[in-house]
């Protein structure tokens, strides 16, 4: 027995190391996204699966659907051609970041707004919607603007928003409490948890129009442009995203997907997203 | 790994307090309702026992995560304002009452019956039985299981980072997001988690070993 | 009443139970590759070869004292570094069963000690070499005695399992929490579902210990 353990020792530890060498050579996070992508013919995308309009779970057919949802797939049709395929991860504004520096996806399509600080290690397309951000309230709140964020009131916010640091930012005296995605949130502010919640307009928009006796209110008072992030150091897929969203925006795909998804939500300016 | 958690110690240091807050607070409460139980699922009283049974058994089976969400979202709708520390601890030590009430059963049922029936002739009293001989005797066999719970408690008290209970796991997950350095943050709460734990689990083992020898 | 109703058609419910068989699905290949390797691990730690079982204890010590959440990020976006591009239902299962593999160990090897010394020592002397009499002798009497943790500690593997919604493993919790986050009427009702569904399946495997350990012993 105690041979055997030796020996089995020995083979694991070989084991080990050639993994660790099969690894190490090339981390996924370092290898060029667009070769691998077409060379399997498939891009990876984190999507958002807890987020109305932009993308969310339909448990009818356990799918997601959304704005984001079909731009990841006509992105993909326009790099990898007619064969490519998307294949959707589920993420939430928490995981995004880890699983691009990770390699865990391709590209992320998640209500991300490009901001200096995820500049420095993330690489962002240009903008495909420009957002802004707004707060969410129950119909009969005193709650009217930021300005009514005073000390003993507080706001719901998600976890790896930069609308958590924006809120700091104009109303510092709020108590901020951070969720883990967008339906864990609007289910806090249901549950009273919080007075507020906030995010950029369009997700709330999303909400309010899921459940009506929550509304929107005070305006948009940041501006958040979302792009498509990659991993720092991705400028061969970046590049290629960049086109082909230039492509859509020229054949018309981009208007008639911002129409399906936005053109009849009430409150909503189809114009200022563009 | 230095480095994220030097820069971030205040928050780091707050979310290990809320977690051994959480833990203590837990323990003492699941230590209590989980004796109470222990006592039903022993009671002479036949539906006394089934109580005590179905409450154990109930609560054994269903994840600590579920209770604890099951509080953050439903009882403020309904009955009361709740914030997440709360409804968390609370989820913990309702989780923990069952496994404590297995425990404490387990150690007062090791005691021999004829340490009871010795007491009972001599003119004590049930409880009197109970709480001058039993318990001492059963105490020294669940001290180390206790501390095993303990540490359940450090460890699962990372469900709070579901409701913003402001735990270390919860804290960590906010440094990773800010500094988008996930493997040093979760390696440098991951190093927190184990000074509270390792030294522990150590010692229980100590405990274990030398009680069971004696 | 009505909520209930409404929250239990027929699309919420299989959603749900779709969730319930990822849950089972990761479940059981998880107990299956952790019994294995904790076996393994529980061995190695109860042979006492010099160095190697202190080690072996040691890393078993760490993940053991860590939290189930920790690792599952961990594994989750550490794998990929090492050229892995596992989706989340195997990293799920790597996750747990590299926690579960290390809580198994120890109660393995403590089942082994509880064998009598004299066992051993009498398969040798009957000219059984180490590694039959381990495998014949001391394991199958081991097990016996170890079907009530062994089980328990496959049921706490059942309940983690609700704990890697937080990579969006689209389990059982997952699932509830997202018609739920669709509709809030539905809290109750979804968690009622919960409580039920986790019940019956971990107290059927409570059951069905009960009823082999009887038999065995």
């Amino acid at each position: 027995m105690k041979k055997l353990f030796k020996r089995m020792s020995v083979l694991l530890a070989a084991g080990f190391l050639i993994l660790v060498a099969a690894g190490c050579g090339k981390p996924l996070a370092d290898q060029d996204a667009l070769a691998r992508a077409k060379k399997a013919d498939t891009l990876v995308w984190g999507v958002k699966a807890d987020t109305r309009l932009f993308g969310l779970m339909d448990v009818k057919t356990g799918s997601i659907k959304g704005f984001e949802v079909d731009m990841a797939k006509a992105l993909t049709k326009q790099i990898l051609g007619s064969k490519g395929k998307a294949e959707l991860v589920q993420i939430t504004s928490d995981t995004r970041v880890p699983m691009l520096k990770g390699g865990n996806v391709d590209a992320v399509i998640g209500t991300m707004t490009i901001t200096p600080e995820r500049q420095k290690v993330l690489n962002f397309s240009d903008s495909y919607f420009n957002a802004g951000q707004s707060l969410l309230v129950p119909k009969d709140s005193k709650i009217k603007s930021v300005k009514d964020l005073t000390a003993g009131t507080k706001v719901i916010g998600v976890q790896g928003s930069n609308s958590v640091d924006n809120i700091r930012k104009v109303a510092p005296a709020t108590k901020v409490l951070q969720l883990s995605d967008y339906a864990q949130a609007f289910t806090a502010l249901k549950s009273h948890q919080g007075d507020a919640l906030t995010t950029d307009n369009g997700i709330l928009y999303g909400m309010s129009q899921q459940d009506p006796r929550y509304v929107v209110v005070g305006g948009s008072f940041t501006k958040e442009p979302y792009g498509i992030a990659m991993n720092k150091g991705q400028t061969n897929l970046t590049n290629a995203m960049n086109k082909a969203l230039k492509t859509l925006r020229q054949n018309g795909t981009y208007e008639k997907l911002i129409n399906k998804w936005f053109g009849d939500v009430p409150g909503f300016d189809i114009k200022e997203v563009g | 790994m230095f480095k994220i958690m030097f820069s971030n110690w205040d928050a780091l240091l707050s979310g290990l307090g809320y977690t051994l807050m959480a833990s203590v607070i837990a323990l003492i409460a699941s230590l209590i309702i989980g004796t109470a139980f222990a006592l039903m699922e022993i009671s002479l009283h036949k539906w006394v026992r089934v109580i005590g049974k179905a409450y154990v058994e109930f609560i054994r089976n269903i994840p600590l995560l579920v209770i604890a969400m099951a509080f953050y979202v439903i009882v403020p709708q309904f009955i009361m304002q709740m914030d997440g520390f709360t409804a968390g601890t609370i989820g913990l030590t309702i989780y923990t009452s069952a496994f404590i009430a297995e425990t404490v059963r387990a150690g007062i049922q090791s005691v021999p019956n004829g340490q009871m029936e010795g007491a009972r002739s001599n003119g004590l009293s049930y409880m009197q039985a109970m709480t001058h001989v039993v318990f001492p005797q059963a105490i020294k066999l669940v001290i180390p299981p206790l501390g095993n719970q303990f540490i359940n408690l450090v460890k699962n008290s990372s469900v709070l980072a579901f409701v913003a209970g402001f735990d270390l796991m919860y804290q960590g997950k906010l440094i990773a997001n800010a500094t988008f350095n996930t493997f040093d943050t979760y390696l440098a709460v991951g190093v927190l988690y184990l000074v509270i734990t390792m030294p522990m689990s150590y010692a229980m083992r100590y405990l274990e070993k030398r009680w069971h020898t004696a | 009443m009505q909520n209930f109703i409404n929250a239990y058609s027929a699309v919420n419910l299989s959603y749900l139970l779709r969730g319930l068989w990822v849950t089972i699905e990761v479940s059981v290949v998880s107990i299956f590759f952790s019994f294995l390797i904790g076996t393994l691990l529980g061995i190695a730690r109860y042979v006492k070869i010099k160095y190697f079982s202190a080690i072996v204890g040691f890393i078993i010590d760490l993940i053991r004292n860590l939290p189930l959440l920790l690792l599952l990020f961990f594994t989750y976006f550490a794998l990929p570094n090492i050229g892995l591009r596992l989706s989340v239902i195997p990293a799920s299962i790597v996750a747990m069963t590299v926690f579960e593999s290390a809580m198994l160990a120890e109660i393995i090897r403590s089942g082994i000690g509880a064998v009598p010394v004299g066992q051993m020592e009498a398969a040798r002397s009957n000219g059984m070499s180490y590694s039959q009499a381990m495998l014949q002798i001391i394991l199958p009497q081991a097990f016996k005695k170890m079907i009530p943790p062994l089980v328990s500690q496959f049921i706490s593997l059942v309940k983690d399992t609700s704990l890697a919604t937080i990579i969006l493993l689209p389990e059982l919790t997952q699932h509830a929490q997202i018609i739920y986050g669709q509709n809030v009427n539905y809290t109750i009702p979804m968690f009622v579902a919960l409580a039920v569904l986790y019940f019956i399946v971990n107290y059927a495997l409570s059951v069905g210990s009960r009823i082999i350990d009887h038999r065995l012993n």
